[in-house]
C-alpha cells in the first residue's frame, strides 16, 4: 500500500542485509549471520528511530549510493567515510533527512572496514527464518545489493532520536581478542599454544563475513589424527592445517572438524569487523567469566 | 515441535540396546564464556544425548539457545551457567538411542568428481570401483551442520576413511558428492569446501520455502544411484 523503497544506484563492494540474524537454527547447519558490528548496526537504528531489530545495509570499505522514492532519515556508522546528498556533505554518524529522489552517496572508507546504513522505516526485504539477514556461507535471505536494485522500506514507527552525533569506537590500531582457551587446545603442544599468545598476528586480506582469517606464526598440533566434525560457536578459534588461526565471525559454519584453540569473547568481535587487512592482532587469554 | 517422538519413556531397555546406563567417559568441555561441548564414545551416544536434551528443553528444564548434534558431540550454545549443567551431566543417565527411520531417500549422483582419482588410490581400487562401492553402501544421516540442508553421512566401512584435503577448496559446486573421514556429504550450494568430490547429483538438499526445507535429518537413510555409470 505505501510506496517507501529506496534504488540502489551504486552497490558498492559488498554490500548486504543485516538486522540481528537468525540464531537457534544451528542444528539444521544454519549459520546465525546478522550484522558483524552488531553494536554499531543497533546504533545507526537508534538515530533514525528504529527498533535495534531493524534491517540495515553493511557495506565493504567502499560503500554504496542509494536513491530512496520518498522522504526518509538515515545515519551512517561504522567505517569512517564522507556522505553526502546529492552532492552536498552531511555529517556521518548523524540522522540526516533524504529527500525523495536525492542521491545518497556513503564514500570509501577512510578508516575501518564496514559501513552501516540505517534507513527511517528498516528495509524491508522478505525474512528467511525469520530474519532479513544475507548469509554469505549458506546463501539464505536476500542476495547482496546489485546497481540497480530496488529494496523495500517499512513504515516508520519512530521519531528519529534527539541527538546530533553519537561517539563511535575508532577502528583498532590493534585489534586485541580476549580469549578463553579450549576446548581442543590439548591438539597443539605447549611451544604452539605459548606462541598462540605470544605472537602478534595480522589480518589477512582472504577475511571475510565468515572469518577473521590471520597471517604469522603456524600453530604445531600435538595430534595428527582429525577431530570428528563438532558444534561451532561465534568466535571459535579455528586453527586449519595450515596453523593460521581463523576467527569465526557471523557466518560461520554451525560445525567443523579444525581444533578450535580457544574462543574469543564476542563483544570483541565488533571491532574485528573493522580491522583492516594488515592490522596486528594479538589473541589475550582471559578467566572465564 | 520437539522431534523427540518415541522417546518418552528415559528408564525403557527397548530399541537400540548397549547405550543405556551411566555413560562412562562423558565430558563436558566449556567453550567461551556460555557454551558447553559435551562429548562422548559414540555416535550412537552422541544420538541418545542429543535427543535427551532436547526432551529436556521440551519439559522446560533446559533453557538453551542451540543444542547442536555432531559426530561425537552435541553443542550447548546460549547457557546461563555451563558450569552448572556439566556437574549435572556428570550425574545423568542415557537413555536408548531411537530406532532408525524407515524411509530412504534415493539421490542420482554421476561418479565424476575431481578427486575420484586421488580416493582410488587412498582405497587401493579402480577409478571405476570407487562409484560402484559408494553406490553399494545404504547410509544414514548422523547428523547435519556445515551449511543448511548438508547431512553427514555415515554407512562406508572403516578402511574407506579419507583425509579432508590439506588446503580447502574455496569454491565447490552445488550438489558435489564429496567424501572425508568416515562420512559422505553432499554440498547443498556452492560455499568452500575441504571434502574430497566423488560425484554430483541434482537432487535439492535443501529449499527454504519446501516443508521441510531440508531433505535430509538425522535419522534419515540415504542410498546413492549412479546415473551415466557403466
Amino acid at each position: 500500500m505505501t510506496n517507501r523503497a529506496l534504488t540502489v544506484v551504486r552497490a558498492g563492494a559488498l554490500t548486504t542485509v543485516q538486522d540481528q540474524g537468525r540464531p537457534g537454527h544451528a542444528h539444521l547447519g544454519v549459520p546465525r549471520s546478522g550484522a558483524l558490528d552488531a553494536s554499531t548496526a543497533a546504533l545507526v537504528n537508534r538515530l533514525v528511530g528504529n527498533p535495534s531489530g531493524a534491517a540495515v545495509l553493511e557495506t565493504t570499505l567502499n560503500g554504496c549510493a542509494l536513491r530512496p522514492c520518498c522522504p526518509v532519515t538515515v545515519a551512517v556508522g561504522g567505517a569512517h567515510c564522507p556522505v553526502t546528498v546529492d552532492g552536498r556533505p552531511v555529517a556521518w554518524g548523524a540522522a540526516v533527512r533524504v529527500p525523495a529522489g536525492a542521491l545518497l552517496n556513503v564514500g570509501t572508507a577512510l578508516s575501518g572496514v564496514r559501513g552501516y546504513v540505517a534507513v527511517s522505516g528498516g528495509v524491508a526485504v522478505e525474512p528467511v527464518l525469520g530474519s532479513r539477514s544475507t548469509d554469505l556461507l549458506s546463501g539464505l535471505g536476500p542476495p547482496p545489493l546489485t546497481d540497480g536494485a530496488t529494496l523495500p522500506l517499512g513504515d516508520v514507527i519512530g521519531g528519529h532520536a534527539r541527538v546530533d552525533v553519537v561517539p563511535q569506537p575508532a577502528p583498532p590500531a590493534e585489534l586485541v581478542l580476549r580469549v578463553t582457551m579450549g576446548p581442543r587446545d590439548d591438539w597443539f603442544t605447549p611451544a604452539a599454544l605459548r606462541a598462540f599468545t605470544a605472537s602478534t598476528y595480522r589480518v589477512s586480506s582472504a577475511s571475510n563475513r565468515i572469518g577473521l582469517r590471520t597471517e604469522g606464526p603456524a600453530l604445531e598440533r600435538a595430534h595428527s589424527g582429525e577431530l570428528p566434525s563438532e558444534g561451532m560457536v561465534l568466535g571459535a578459534v579455528q586453527v586449519p592445517p595450515d596453523g593460521r588461526p581463523v576467527v569465526f565471525l557471523a557466518d560461520h559454519p554451525t560445525t567443523g572438524g579444525y581444533p578450535v584453540i580457544a574462543v574469543a569473547r564476542t563483544t570483541d568481535l565488533h571491532a574485528a569487523a573493522q580491522a583492516t587487512p594488515g592490522t596486528p592482532v594479538r589473541f589475550v587469554p582471559a578467566r572465564r567469566r | 515441535m520437539s522431534g523427540t517422538s518415541g522417546m518418552g519413556d528415559t528408564s525403557g531397555t527397548s530399541g537400540a540396546g548397549g547405550t543405556s546406563g551411566a555413560v562412562r567417559g562423558m565430558r563436558a568441555l566449556p567453550v567461551g564464556d556460555d557454551a558447553l561441548l559435551v562429548e562422548v564414545a559414540s555416535g550412537e551416544q552422541a544420538q541418545a544425548l542429543h535427543t535427551e536434551l532436547l526432551r529436556r528443553r521440551a519439559e522446560g528444564t533446559l533453557a538453551v539457545r542451540e543444542i547442536v548434534p555432531a559426530a561425537r558431540t552435541v553443542l550447548l550454545d546460549g547457557l546461563a551457567d555451563p558450569a552448572r549443567l556439566a556437574s549435572e551431566l556428570a550425574a545423568s543417565e542415557l537413555p536408548p538411542a531411537p530406532p532408525p527411520s524407515q524411509e530412504v531417500i534415493e539421490l542420482t549422483v554421476r561418479y565424476d568428481g575431481p578427486d575420484v582419482a586421488d580416493i582410488a588410490a587412498l582405497w587401493g581400487v579402480s577409478e571405476e570401483a570407487v562409484g560402484r562401492i559408494h553406490a553399494a553402501t545404504e547410509f544414514r544421516v548422523a547428523f547435519c551442520g556445515f551449511a543448511p540442508g548438508f547431512g553427514y553421512l555415515t554407512g562406508l566401512p572403516a578402511r574407506y576413511e579419507v583425509p579432508r584435503r590439506a588446503t580447502p577448496r574455496t569454491s565447490v559446486p552445488a550438489g558435489a558428492v564429496a567424501l572425508a573421514g568416515p562420512y559422505t556429504g553432499v554440498y547443498p550450494r556452492s560455499s568452500p569446501g575441504g571434502w574430497q568430490l566423488i560425484g554430483t547429483t541434482g537432487a535439492v538438499l535443501w529449499d527454504h520455502t519446501r516443508v521441510p526445507a531440508a531433505l535430509l535429518s538425522p535419522g534419515t537413510r540415504v542410498r546413492f544411484v549412479p546415473v551415466g555409470g557403466p
